[in-house]
């Protein structure tokens, strides 16, 4: 167990961005909000998962909605406690820590505010490794565990607890109710027990966060090379540089489906990159290959700060590098492919792991000296 | 004839220029002066003597300002604000201002209400607006005898009704009340667009007390012509206008450069690099704008989200320090200091002016003092000068194919070769006036930006509403209706909203009522 203060909240929302890969929501609000929660209510305790007992209760908590209606109808901060309480009285028993559901984006800080206003220590992990825009894109699903009984509750004060036979279903259900209170509402969900928790979730991805948000602002200050330390800090490749061009938009089934192309330049130069997204980034291919796809992350960051870019941030013009990292190994299971593979999301495109299709090309790569005055 | 007098009021220097239709008749570089008018009155004596112009042939003066700026930057002549939100119960966990630098939230002090009222994003009442509330706001507000009030509401980009209800009691009760409402000046995103009427309504003061001085300057010398204020987008709003809605004017400096020098060189899609003392400035213009930023802009620390050129700056300029071993331009410059300190004007500093006299691309100064200089000290500092400008223009660059690159500004003796990527490069007459020029030839726009359902109105029917709008406020703002186009729409379906939400801007330019066009 180690404390987390209000300024490790900066690196730990720079960290989420980078594993938001280009979704996940505005990390700046969910941060803020969690600033306010440690400033009122003192530090929060990061827990290890190996502390907890096998039979602690750990309730996971988040934000759903759209992300427009995120920074816009900004939450009331009493629905966070409003749905974990509800959870917690219908399970009838003491819970002992919260936790992540999604370390990318701003569910990385979100749970923050909820283990501050409740003074319960938050877990040190999540459950994707990384953004998805579903609920049941979490890894306990694949070992059987049930989303529900999960709690639901707006800045009106409604609630409301639900109970599904599958996974698949809480996610709609839960998305219903989301869009009748206005398309942002806190979540409770996935209930478990802290053996549980060892067993079917992604471990130290706060611990993660901090670090890699940590990186950047350091190798900003000695004018190192940001986006290689963010290489480095997430074992990632470095599978594009080039400049953003076309960006196009569209909605399809209700999802914001777009594409990114980005012209490469240096070692890259002569072809184009193009970015499949759905809110997140969840395919990269050039005309030939297939440089990466989800479940392994492609984040984008701009190539002279290291900083993250959304894909609303995305825009012409921008000089970017193009990270992928391995996604946590469960998702590259069959059943992991089932609900988060490229074909899940639409993609006729079989799944590589990252490393085999980078493999023993993968190398810090020498980045050009940089001009003082550019 | 059509006369228009275009001037720039920068941090250093007051440039004015006279136009006749659409040639520069007469130009001036002038101090600014602490209080600016004095510095404007020059300009425009020197202007009318030079040019022999009577005063009742000048039809319009058009003035860029970056004072509001400052205001906010330097934290002076703000106006104590109360912010009133409307959107409870949502929006309870970040209040006003939460996010605001310490030293400007206690200027303005930290006067924030929060009320019952606001929509959701498909225009349901999140609650009802409370009258009664809003009045004991506008109690306490008197009490405290503050006037300056910004009034923001949860989705106001898509239902601005309640803004202008909570509006309507304040002013009633609030004595000497000048409100800004959020929906006037930004777009979705909360947090920025609030702030953003909170900086609105604490220049109004400063911006009516500094128009006014404006009127007076110009009105002193007999000048009875409408006055214009250019504003972030290049275009320009009356004087009236501008009094209301300041921060509008924040990045008007390098818009009108950038304008000035399309109108100079004639072209529309064209890269500009603005070559200063210190830093330099590249921006793209397309269709004879400048393509604009879209992520959050600070102000003075402030997050906003306002419309602002997109600008690339970097240190280079007329007088940075040139260092060798290792090769270094910059970013550190003598500034102004230049005529001083630079090698050529009999100075002990090696600056990029000296390094391009001794390489024969200027001719400034005394070339003798700079025959010394090893050469290859001269060819590697001008390559990377034309390392630095090449990049700068790449990365503002919209696509591969070569473009037209114009340069302007004092400093652009600097750039010795063609840049990377250029089709040609264009240097215009009358270089060094391009942001007063801006200003002169500037049109009135009027810009709109909502968020509308597309599954119970069609996209034919709102991008109608909003294109009518943008025109309404265009001419509100002092265009002739007859004039009116619609330069830009955008659309942006908007993620995970179900009804099809989507985001629909529009904007509108026309020429000044009553004047033609240049």
């Amino acid at each position: 167990m180690r404390q987390i203060s209000v300024d490790a909240l900066d690196d730990i929302a720079r960290g989420a961005a980078v594993l938001g890969t280009g979704g996940g929501g505005d990390p700046y609000i969910g941060k803020l909000m969690a600033q306010g929660a440690l400033r009122r209510c003192g530090d929060v305790n990061l827990l290890d998962p190996m502390e907890l007992a096998d039979d602690d209760i750990v309730v996971p908590s988040a934000m759903m909605g759209a992300p427009t209606v995120m920074v816009e109808k900004i939450p009331r901060g009493e629905e966070i406690i409003t749905a974990f309480k509800a959870l917690q009285t219908y399970l009838g028993k003491p819970v002992r820590a919260t936790m992540s559901c999604e370390a990318g984006g701003l569910n990385s800080t979100t749970p923050f505010t909820v283990a501050a206003e409740l003074g319960i220590p938050l877990v040190d992990g999540d459950m994707m490794g990384r953004a998805f825009p579903e609920l049941q894109m979490c890894t306990p699903t694949l070992y059987g565990l049930t989303a529900t009984p999960m709690a639901i509750a707006d800045e009106k004060g409604n609630s409301a607890v639900i109970n599904t036979v599958n996974n698949r279903w809480t996610e709609t259900l839960a998305r219903t109710l989301t869009i009748d209170m206005g398309c942002s509402a806190m979540i409770a969900i996935y209930p478990m027990t802290g053996k549980q928790v060892r067993e079917t979730c992604v471990l130290n991805t706060i611990s993660l966060l901090e670090r890699i948000g940590k990186t950047i602002r350091e190798s900003r200050e000695r004018h190192a090379d940001p986006v290689e330390a963010v290489r480095q800090a997430t074992n990632g490749y470095l599978i594009w540089r080039g400049k953003v061009g076309d960006v196009q938009r569209r909605t399809e089934t209700g999802f914001a489906r777009g594409e990114a192309v980005i012209a490469g330049v240096d070692e890259f130069d002569g072809q184009s990159l193009r970015i499949a997204f759905q809110n997140e980034f969840l395919v990269a291919q050039t005309d030939n290959d297939v440089l990466a796809t989800t479940p392994d992350l492609i984040t984008i960051l701009d190539d002279e700060t290291g900083e993250p870019i959304t894909t609303e941030g995305l825009r012409y013009g921008f000089r970017v590098s193009v990270l992928s990292m391995a996604g946590d190994p469960r998702w590259r299971t069959p059943a992991g492919l089932a609900v988060v593979g490229p074909g899940y999301f639409g993609y006729d495109i079989p799944y590589v792991p990252i490393e085999e299709r980078f493999g023993a090309t993968n190398q810090s790569r020498e980045r050009l000296p940089q001009h003082e005055g550019m | 004839m059509s006369l228009r007098i275009g001037i720039d009021v920068g941090g250093t220097n007051t440039d004015a220029v006279l136009m006749d239709g659409l040639t520069v008749v007469s130009k001036i570089k002038t101090p600014t002066t602490p209080d600016v008018t004095t510095g404007i009155t020059t300009a425009l004596q020197h202007i009318l003597q030079s040019s022999g112009t009577e005063t009742s042939e000048i039809s319009g003066v058009m003035i860029g300002t970056t004072h509001f700026t400052n205001a906010v930057v330097e934290r002076k002549r703000l106006e104590p604000t109360a912010a009133v939100r409307l959107g409870l119960p949502a929006t309870l966990a970040l209040p006003p201002m939460v996010d605001w630098p310490e030293d400007l939230a206690h200027v303005l002090g930290r006067h924030t209400y929060l009320c019952h009222g606001g929509h959701e994003f498909d225009g349901r009442e999140i609650s009802p607006l409370d009258p009664d509330e809003i009045r004991a706001v506008a109690q306490e507000i008197s009490d405290k005898k503050i006037t300056a009030i910004a009034v923001s509401s949860v989705f106001s980009p898509v239902n601005t009704s309640m803004e202008q209800e909570a509006a309507a009691i304040l002013q009633e009760q609030v004595p000497g009340a000048q409100i800004t409402l959020s929906s006037d000046i930004g777009r979705v995103g909360l947090l920025e667009r609030e702030n953003a009427a909170i900086l609105n309504a604490c220049l109004r003061p400063l911006a009516r007390e500094t128009i006014s001085a404006f009127r007076q300057s110009i009105g002193n010398l007999g000048i009875t012509a409408p006055l214009y204020i250019t504003q972030n987008d290049g275009t320009l709003m009356s004087a009236d206008y501008a009094e209301q809605y300041p921060v509008l004017t924040f990045a008007s400096g390098p818009t009108n450069s950038m304008r000035g020098a399309a109108f100079l060189s004639g072209l529309k899609d064209a890269m500009v690099i603005d070559v200063g003392g210190t830093t330099s400035d590249v921006g793209a213009l397309t269709h004879g704008f400048p393509r604009e930023a879209s992520v959050a802009v600070e102000i003075g620390g402030v997050r906003t989200n306002f419309r602002m050129p997109d600008v690339y700056s970097f240190g280079l300029g007329g007088g940075s320090l040139v260092r060798e071993d290792p090769l270094a331009i910059g970013p550190q410059s003598v500034g102004y200091r230049i005529t001083e300190e630079a090698l050529v004007f009999g100075g002990e500093t090696l600056t990029t002016t000296d390094v391009a006299v001794a390489a024969g691309a200027a001719d400034v100064g005394d070339a003798e003092r700079v025959r010394e200089i090893d050469p290859s000290l001269i060819t590697s500092a001008m390559a990377r000068i034309q390392e630095m400008t090449d990049s700068a223009v790449d990365r503002m660059k919209t696509s591969a194919e070569p473009i037209p690159v114009i340069i302007v500004g004092g400093g652009s003796i600097l750039i010795a070769s063609p840049v990377a990527g250029a089709s040609e490069m264009v240097k215009p007459d009358h270089f060094e006036a391009a942001n007063a020029v801006g200003a002169a030839i500037a049109q009135i726009s009027g810009e709109v930006d909502r968020v509308y359902a597309l599954a119970s109105i069609s996209r034919d029917d709102a991008v109608a509403d909003a294109k009518a709008e943008a025109t309404a406020k265009a001419v509100a703002a002092g265009a002739d209706a007859e004039t009116v186009q619609i330069v830009d729409v955008e659309d942006v379906p908007l993620a995970y909203l179900p009804g099809n939400a989507t985001r629909i801007r529009a904007k509108a330019v026309g020429d000044l009522a009553l004047l033609p066009s240049p």
